[in-house]
């Protein structure tokens, strides 16, 4: 057999044609991924500067979604800022809306009913699994496991959506929590329905983790990836899943002891590596230990009001002053601080956005990566756009 | 967790000369905060990180409050003798003050070593135009790079010694600063295609219906 004849790559003769890798030697290529890349997870850029293919410079650029979130909660009453919360990061509109509720029950020094309490630690775990679930999901998705684990977590979230759907009305707008307690009892079928949900979650868990935690190619993508230090972690503010994940024991469902936390039994997993298998890791337990929590509220659910007699909901107008609530969201601290003057709209209205904040750390987790790896490094610092843009 | 009075009593001894108040919350929350002057913050934000009794090391939130200036009505009350030896009369006066405006930045800090929290400091800038520049706290937390661009961005606040103050959420070439209280919107930012009510009435204002043809 003769040699392949590969005189067609030569170039022409007498033209200036050079080969590709001669001409960039040495040269940093800047690249704009995003706003419209799929794996951005919504209008998210990234300038990044590559040296070959290495991270050198990472910037977010982001506020394609801002509508000045807290321009609109100052023009409004308090209540109505209720569902605007909702929209803040969507898929966990329970846990914001009790971060708002219990922001303005500090400032207004409201009490909140034992079972509407209750209410709350649930409605907050299944919004912990929902949230943590999808993660898993995106995050494997973003590793080019196509479809399969997104629509398993899909699959389990839609039964979570079901259950918010009949208890508030709507899938992911729930607009729940109220200033003193919740705004519906729910059913004796409805709690059987959670009852169910959480007996099967455990299998489902074991079936995704069985197909992925010990899959050799999600590994080796993952494991020493987008590394953490908890020093940087602690200073740039961080918080959530990808802290502890960096190994800090920091949880505010422990360390604050807020809602009726201190009255459940539950474990707060670490991580040790700080890196991108961690904080999957971490939020795979995490989901277990929810199960836990949600087996002893429906077991130890109290009877009563769901609402303090004494709060009002119309024409509330707490005494000025000024109060910052914050709470344990699936994605980090969600904290809302607000100032009154006396009147019916709050002075001052800001939302601490936990996924913002938890951006400040991208450049850092992704220097000296490869570009597809800071995709996955973005997919598991769990960000949605939504909250951070505002 | 010391009480605000014992920390600024701390404070005031290790740093002779710089200013820090108590500035009391009445609201039931009793979260009290710390008003710093900006000379002395960014020492005084690095001795409360590292000190052991606070090490307050997580800096969780960063926001800016705008204060415009405001016209306070103060009334005096004077007693006036009556010359002809009657009763004395009270006389109310009413004079109009022009409390000069700021604006603000609130930093809650949290320890996570030793689990305590939040104090609570503000930093207040000299006027809202042109002495809006305030020490920024990013080299002592890290926490505050983005939330401080988001201030500058939203508010307008000057940080020096920020490593990259560049607007976060509204694009680079943005004037104006939303989130102060007398911000004005522009009208022609909202279009809908079949606008009708406020939409159309801003239209209106912004593209002025042309003069009537003079008749022939």
């Amino acid at each position: 057999m003769s040699a392949p004849d590969s005189s067609f790559l030569a170039p022409p003769a007498g033209s200036q044609v050079r080969a590709v890798h001669d001409e960039f030697h040495g040269d940093l290529l800047e690249v704009s991924m995003g706003p419209h890349h799929p794996s951005t997870h919504g209008v998210f850029r990234m300038i990044v500067t590559l040296d070959g293919e290495t991270i050198v410079k990472l910037k977010p650029v982001f506020g394609y979604l801002h509508r000045n979130h807290e321009k609109l909660g100052e023009n409004t009453s308090y209540l109505a800022s209720m569902p605007y919360t909702d929209r803040l990061d969507y898929l966990n509109s329970m846990t914001n809306n009790w971060a708002y509720a219990l922001a303005v029950e500090r400032l207004a020094g409201l009490a909140v009913p034992a079972r509407a309490e209750y209410l709350r630690v649930i409605l907050a775990e299944l919004t912990r699994l929902l949230n943590h679930s999808c993660l898993a999901g995106f995050l494997l998705q973003d590793c080019g496991c196509s479809g399969t684990p997104l629509m398993y977590a899909f699959r389990e979230r839609e039964k979570i959506l079901d259950l918010f759907e009949s208890l508030s009305g709507s899938r992911m707008m729930c607009n729940f929590q109220r200033f003193g307690g919740c705004r519906v009892d729910p059913s004796a079928d409805w709690l059987a329905g959670v009852q169910q949900l959480t007996d099967g979650y455990g299998a489902f868990l074991d079936e995704f983790e069985a197909l992925l935690t010990g899959n050799e190619i999600f590994m080796a993508r993952t494991q020493g990836v987008g590394r953490l230090a908890a020093p940087l972690a602690i200073s740039a503010g961080v918080t959530g899943p990808v802290l502890r994940a960096s190994g800090v024991a920091h949880d505010l469902r422990k360390v604050d002891g807020y809602g009726a936390y201190p009255q459940f039994d539950f474990r707060v997993p670490l991580g040790d590596h700080g890196d991108t298998y961690d904080r999957y890791m971490v939020r795979i337990l995490e989901m277990r230990e929810s199960i836990q929590i949600l087996r002893q509220a429906l077991a130890r659910l109290p009877d009563g009001p769901i609402m303090d007699p004494k709060a009002k909901l119309r024409g509330f107008r707490p005494k000025a002053g000024e109060a910052y609530g914050r709470i344990e969201g699936p994605k980090g601290e969600i904290g809302f601080y607000l100032i009154s003057d006396g009147s019916p709209n709050p002075y001052r209205y800001r939302v601490r956005p936990p996924s913002f904040i938890n951006l400040t750390i991208l450049e850092d987790l992704c220097l000296g990566h490869t570009v597809a790896d800071a995709v996955i490094i973005l997919g598991s610092v769990d960000i949605v756009l939504g909250e951070v843009d505002r | 967790m010391e009480t605000v009075e014992q920390i600024r009593d701390r404070l005031l001894a290790r740093f002779p000369g710089a200013t820090v108040e108590v500035r009391s919350n009445p609201s039931p929350s009793g979260q009290h905060s710390l008003l710093l002057g900006a000379a002395t913050a960014r020492e005084i934000a690095q001795f409360l990180r590292d000190d052991p009794a606070l090490r307050l090391d997580q800096c969780s939130n960063v926001t800016g409050v705008d204060w415009p200036e405001k016209e306070v009505v103060e009334t005096t009350k004077t007693t006036v003798p009556d010359p002809a030896g009657g009763p004395a009369k009270v006389v109310e006066q009413k004079s109009r003050r022009l409390e000069p405006g700021c604006l603000e930045v609130v930093y809650h800090l949290y320890s996570i070593a030793l689990r305590h929290g939040p104090l609570v400091l503000r930093l207040r800038t000299g006027n809202r135009t042109d002495q809006v520049t305030l020490p920024s706290l990013t080299p002592v937390w890290r926490a505050c790079e983005f939330q401080e661009r988001e201030v500058f961005d939203l508010f307008g606040v000057r940080f020096e010694g920020h490593p990259d103050l560049r607007r976060i959420l509204m694009w680079d070439g943005f004037q104006d600063h939303p989130m102060r209280r007398d911000y004005v919107e522009p009208d022609d930012y909202e279009w809908e295609p079949t606008p009708h009510g406020a939409v159309l009435a801003k239209a209106k204002r912004h593209y002025p219906a042309p003069a009537p043809a003079a008749k022939p």
